[in-house]
């Protein structure tokens, strides 16, 4: 059973802190029985790939509440391309107007949550995604 | 005892007024099962006189601007003066930080606060990799000393006050601002004002770190006790608990781990050799402002007693002014909802009228598209008016804490108070807050607590209307501030521009000055102040000190 366990990776990348949502989520995901794999604060989009080859994970969430969103998500998803592991799906959360969610959508994060967003959002959107 | 004075369950009238509430509770049960605060403290039905048994005016409560200071720190309160009306502002570069500050203040607000982007607030200039996206996302940039020239400009600085939220590099900043004042012409002992400066929250919430706790405690130090003689009128740290608070903390843990702080810090100054009533009055506090009205007012008043006893008792202060809890209150961020946001400025209104009605000495309503993005102009007005008409117009400044007396506020504060102690009891047994800190205790705790509400919410037991209850499908548009692209490439210029034409040997001299002064333990603030004026960037010192005393890195629990 264990190894087919959805492995997820948390990741912060930037410089903010605010790390509240991703450490909330990390812990629902974990108590749904994924695998979840916290990267820590104040990583660079590279650190967290690099992290998310090596841990081969099933699936990413980035959380940024510090409006660096526009740079820092689809950095992520254009190195995971130059590392040919573009099929690890991306989602994301943090403060992000609307118009911006489109946007990041367009650019390949698969799905965004907003503050406000129950955790069991996550959650189901994860099994749905990568029902395994 | 005449039945008159009786109010324990055993009298009469109680007895026959418990009996009439349940069979009305029979016939309209109660709404909930259980009636609990926002932090989850249980609430009885009805508080009597009972609850207050053996409760004395004079030693729990006083006179405002007495010791406990329960009723507030200056005799006069708001009859005298309304607190500082503080909106916090930073944007994009300093052009356009010192257009919102003037903008402010045409529009009555008394004092300034700023709020720096990212880079600046983990000491990298907007040219570092690490600063990619980052510069101006979320406060001003400073780089060096000339962005701090344009911030100020304009700006009389021996008469507002300034309040900055910086933390690892509050030292350097602090050189900056008293640079600026002496081009103004303005001495360093007539400007007064505000740096967080509390790196112990930063462990334990906001997470903006760069050095491990030692060094970053002893560069405080240092900051207390230069200003002690050469800046008088500058608070030299604002211990917050916004940030604890903000990181899902309850309200009695962001009392108790604040209030654990501050001892640290007094205890770090008391061990340097300062003496304490020299540099206690400096110190200041930074409350949330969250939603549980009754709550939050008792924590604030439980605050100041508390504060006002550990000040005289643990640390044998004379000084009545090193044993006031002066504190400034935020409304809290993260009750915002991006969903409905209009609600958020009745969110904001009653957070602030709690403030208020706890003593605060300068507030900061939050606006109410801060869920979204920086606040825009109109939303910052909204959010000063608010201030406005809860000091003018609604009466509740008429007079001195008005709630001191009630049954329940008075209840509720001891219940705050002591589940603070509680908490602070079990840091000292640990060893003091930097053990605790090590040890992830405070960080686990809140932790605990915002996976705890957070579940609350999600199961419906605790209501966020527009979120949880009453949602629409559609929402009103609002308006969003944006950070134009043209404010990085700008500030990549000036710096670059700053680092060929300043004086480089000189740029070397002061760096190798602060790295003698960095390891031999001299106080670092005169050589800051040196640096600064030669247009030394604050990475290029913050990388000095990285290389001293190396980093601090996220410990990554969950």
């Amino acid at each position: 059973m264990g190894e087919n366990k959805i492995k997820v990776l948390i990741g912060k990348p930037g410089l903010d802190g605010h790390d509240r949502g991703a450490k909330v989520v990390a812990r629902a995901l974990r108590d749904a029985g994924f695998e979840v794999v916290y990267t820590g604060l104040h990583q660079t989009p590279e650190q967290i790939v690099a992290t998310a080859i090596q841990e081969d994970v099933d699936v990413i969430g980035v959380s940024s509440l510090a409006g660096a969103h526009m740079y820092l998500f689809p950095r992520i998803l254009e190195l995971l391309k130059e590392q040919g592991a573009e099929d690890i799906p991306v989602f994301g959360g943090g403060i992000i107007p609307d118009d911006e969610i489109d946007l990041l959508k367009k650019a390949g994060i698969k799905a965004i949550f907003t503050p406000g967003s129950p955790v069991r959002a996550t959650v189901d959107w994860i099994r749905t995604n990568l029902g395994k | 005892m005449s039945g008159e004075k009786k109010f324990d369950q055993t009298d009469e009238r109680r007895q026959a007024w418990e009996a009439i509430y349940a069979k009305a509770v029979k016939k309209y049960p109660e709404r909930l099962p259980q009636f609990t605060t926002l932090s989850n403290e249980p609430i009885k039905k009805l508080y009597t006189p009972e609850d207050l048994a053996g409760f004395s005016y004079q030693d729990e409560l006083g006179y405002p601007g007495e010791y406990p200071y329960t009723r507030g720190v200056q005799p006069t309160m708001y009859r005298g003066r309304l607190w500082t009306m503080r909106q916090f502002a930073g944007l994009g570069g300093a052009e356009e930080t010192n257009a919102r500050f003037h903008y402010l203040m045409e529009h009555g607000e008394t004092g300034l606060s700023t709020a720096f982007d990212m880079p600046t607030l983990m000491g990298y200039d907007s040219d570092s990799p690490m600063a990619r996206g980052e510069v101006g996302k979320c406060g001003v940039a400073i780089d060096t000393l000339a962005d701090m020239e344009i911030l100020f400009d304009r700006i009389p600085m021996d008469q507002v006050t300034t309040s900055m939220t910086i933390n690892p590099p509050a030292s350097i900043l602090l050189a900056m601002y008293v640079a600026v004042a002496e081009k103004q012409g303005v001495g360093r002992d007539k400007i007064g004002g505000t740096i967080q400066n509390d790196m112990l929250k930063e462990f334990i919430a906001q997470k903006t770190f760069m050095l491990p706790p030692e060094p970053s405690m002893r560069i405080i130090v240092d900051t207390v006790e230069y200003c002690t003689k050469e800046v008088p009128r500058w608070n030299t740290i604002s211990i917050s608990g916004y940030h604890i608070r903000e990181a899902g903390s309850t309200a009695a843990q962001e009392l108790a781990f604040t209030l654990a702080d501050g001892i640290g810090y007094v205890q770090a100054c008391i061990d340097r050799g300062l003496d304490v009533d020299d540099f206690a009055p400096r110190l200041s506090f930074f409350f949330n402002a969250h939603l549980d009205f009754f709550e939050e007012i008792a924590k604030y008043r439980a605050a100041r007693r508390i504060w006002a006893r550990v000040m005289k008792n643990r640390f044998k202060a004379k000084d009545q002014r090193s044993m006031m809890l002066r504190f400034h209150t935020q409304t809290a961020g993260c009750s915002l909802t991006a969903q409905q946001p209009y609600n958020n400025v009745v969110r904001t209104a009653c957070e602030g009228l709690s403030a208020v009605l706890g003593g605060t000495q300068s507030l900061h309503t939050n606006s109410l598209d801060e869920v979204l993005s920086l606040p825009t102009e109109h939303a910052v007005t909204i959010a000063l008016r608010t201030q406005q008409i809860i000091g003018e117009e609604i009466g509740v400044t008429n007079t001195i804490d008005p709630l001191a007396g009630s049954y329940f506020v008075e209840s509720l504060t001891n219940e705050i108070e002591g589940l603070a102690l509680e908490y602070i009891n079990k840091i000292d047994d640990m060893g003091g807050i930097l053990k605790a800190i090590e040890m992830g205790y405070p960080q686990k705790e809140i932790a605990d607590a915002a996976y705890t509400y957070q579940k609350q919410v999600d199961d419906g037991e605790k209501i966020v209307v527009g979120v949880n209850k009453y949602q629409m499908d559609d929402s009103l548009p609002i308006e969003l501030l944006r950070i134009d692209e043209v404010v990085e490439k700008r500030q990549l210029q000036r710096l670059q521009k700053i680092k060929d034409t300043r004086d480089s040997a000189k740029v070397q001299n002061c760096l190798q000055a602060i790295e003698a002064a960095s390891k031999n333990g001299e106080n670092l603030m005169p050589h800051l102040l040196e640096a600064v004026k030669s247009y030394v960037s604050q990475q290029e010192i913050c990388d000095t000190w990285r290389r001293v005393f190396g980093r601090y890195s996220d410990p990554g629990m969950f």
